[in-house]
């Protein structure tokens, strides 16, 4: 294919994808909107009021960079895996197979597919905080550049889930038992430095912490851990995971007998 | 000499589970030919198909589609192949235009370019007035015919069927044998199929491969095929029921029921000998036809004989 195919086959997969999630919009935007805006509710407004200062800041105002992030990870990766999973269930993923297409663009248009709703979801969060509190962003760029690599993240993590899952369970087994925990255990609600020191060595490993804080410090200009090396640690998980999920495509894992 | 539109060497596909499903076979068909692989569930027909067309990985062996070894630029030989699958791999829920549009799309096709060539298809399939409406809605008939539009809308010159007319009603399974036939007479469109329903590979195929436990067993043309048939069966209805099968000599005779009898005619019998055998034992004989289908009876008998020898080969390494 010359670059010029290749940017149709990349945009015709993206337009396609996105188009799928905004058909479904009342099953794809609208329940985390919902969900937020619950959290914003209950745990900013009637239980932060009685919290206090978290670092130096609202209750209210250090949970909103964590909400925006915790929807755009769950919902870049759900949008991947429930969508390139229903291709193989239904064999329409044969329709991209037979095709000239490489393999490297079928994965960037799932991924940019799921990045556009991650994002998505994301703003219409940060529009629905706006009506809970003044939103000040102290570093603009740092702030976009980081929710975009994180989306970019979980959209690669969600379609290595639908490319090795065998059935719909296997697609709700990591979200539900892995991707919830450490996103709650992320930093998202507190800070931890409110831990004990062994349990703040634990939560170091919990690579969604990073991404909340270095995401918190764009807000605040506030973070846990140095925001140099939380980015370098998201970039080399993006080209790392991007060349397993390409050779694993390449291989034909869970795709082809 | 032309390339061949499909060449196959020595083609190899061991499954995970040590399933030998191809066994180095050899297979080539001619640019603008109607090609049918015929053989029974499982022969491997479905699997020398989904190695051409990249959904089954091969184990060994080449594959050249117009002279494109699969192995150097699959890419590029992608680009002159249309398949239609067996069973239904498009999203349901999408419009019908959509699906069309966007397997344009996969070949690096602009709307602009796909939006007349989806209108010519659909049109020519009858079902450009569905084509905003979601694909679940098309009955079997229409998802079939919505396959074929969409393998074709990017104009290659090979367009592989597996098993196209499976469900499909009479009228229509017609209609599309004409279609088939127009594109492969005026685009000169190399047609390779899979059917079980041996009458389409008669009738619409000039040259046919049977593959049987992942061997080809004979590749060849029809004609020749059907020219080596020398024996024939004719059903014979009778006016009152028999107790028992009547004896003609020379002839294999057997009751279908009380009052159908099945007479097999070799090659130079004469079917007069058989109503003066009959009328000679007071039988008489209200019609007559010829029993469907010619090259069905080939090939069961072929198959069969396939399968004879390879359990007698078993039975030797068994006792050897």
């Amino acid at each position: 294919m010359n670059p010029m195919q290749t940017a149709i086959a990349l945009w015709t997969l993206v337009y396609k994808e996105i188009k799928r999630f905004t058909r479904i919009w009342p099953q794809t935007l609208l329940p985390p909107s919902i969900t937020m805006t619950m959290y914003f509710i209950i745990f900013g407004n009637l239980i932060g009021s009685r919290i206090g200062e978290m670092d130096g800041y609202s209750y209210m105002d250090f949970i909103v960079p964590g909400l925006i992030m915790m929807a755009v990870i769950t919902n870049s990766y759900s949008n991947v895996a429930s969508s390139f999973f229903s291709n193989k269930f239904q064999r329409s993923i044969e329709e991209m197979m037979v095709s000239p297409m490489p393999n490297w663009v079928i994965l960037a248009g799932f991924v940019l597919g799921g990045m556009a709703r991650g994002l998505g979801v994301g703003i219409i969060v940060t529009v629905v905080s706006l009506f809970f509190t003044r939103i000040e962003v102290a570093h603009p760029l740092l702030t976009v550049f980081v929710v975009v690599l994180t989306a970019a993240l979980f959209a690669i993590g969600g379609f290595i889930n639908a490319l090795l899952g065998k059935k719909f369970d296997d697609i709700s087994i990591v979200p539900t038992f892995i991707l919830t925990p450490l996103t709650y255990l992320g930093g998202v609600f507190y800070s931890i430095s409110l831990l004990p020191s062994f349990w703040q060595g634990v939560s170091m490993l919990n690579p969604i912490l990073y991404m909340v804080n270095v995401f918190r410090y764009g807000f605040l200009g506030v973070s846990d851990i140095p925001v140099g090396w939380a980015l370098t640690a998201v970039l080399a998980f993006i080209v790392v995971l991007f060349g397993l999920a390409l050779w694993m495509l390449e291989r034909g894992k869970g795709i082809r007998s | 000499m032309a390339e061949p539109a499909l060449s196959i060497r020595g083609l190899t596909k061991v499954y995970g589970n040590g399933f030998e499903a191809l066994k180095g076979i050899d297979l080539d068909v001619a640019d603008g030919d109607f090609y049918a692989l015929l053989g029974p569930n499982g022969a491997g027909k479905s699997t020398t198909l989904g190695v051409v067309c990249s959904l089954v990985q091969k184990t060994a062996g080449q594959v050249k589609i117009f002279g494109i070894d699969i192995d150097r630029d699959f890419a590029k030989a992608k680009y002159h192949l249309g398949v239609v699958p067996q069973e239904f791999n498009f999203n349901q829920f999408e419009k019908v235009l959509d699906i069309v549009l966007a397997q344009a799309g996969y070949y690096g096709m602009s709307r602009r370019q796909a939006l007349p060539r989806a209108k010519e298809l659909l049109t020519d399939l009858s079902l450009w007035d569905k084509r905003n409406g979601s694909a679940r809605m098309l009955s079997g008939g229409m998802k079939r015919r919505l396959m074929i539009a969409r393998a074709l809308m990017h104009r290659p010159r090979m367009l592989i069927l597996d098993e196209p007319t499976a469900g499909v009603d009479i009228e229509l399974r017609r209609s599309m044998w004409e279609y088939m036939r127009r594109i492969n007479r005026e685009e000169g469109t190399t047609i390779i199929l899979t059917t079980h329903y041996l009458e389409e590979a008669e009738s619409l195929c000039r040259n046919v491969g049977i593959i049987n436990n992942g061997e080809i067993v004979r590749d060849t043309s029809v004609r020749d095929l059907l020219a080596e048939l020398n024996t024939e069966t004719f059903l014979l209805d009778l006016a009152h029921g028999l107790d028992q099968v009547p004896v003609i000599d020379g002839f294999e005779v057997r009751l279908v029921d009380t009052a159908q009898l099945a007479v097999v005619v070799h090659r130079g019998q004469r079917l007069n000998d058989v109503f003066a055998s009959l009328g000679e034992q007071g039988i008489q004989v209200v019609s007559m036809r010829n029993r469907a289908n010619r090259l069905e009876e080939m090939f069961v008998s072929m198959v069969e004989q396939g399968n004879a020898r390879q359990a007698a080969g078993r039975a030797t390494e068994a006792s050897a």
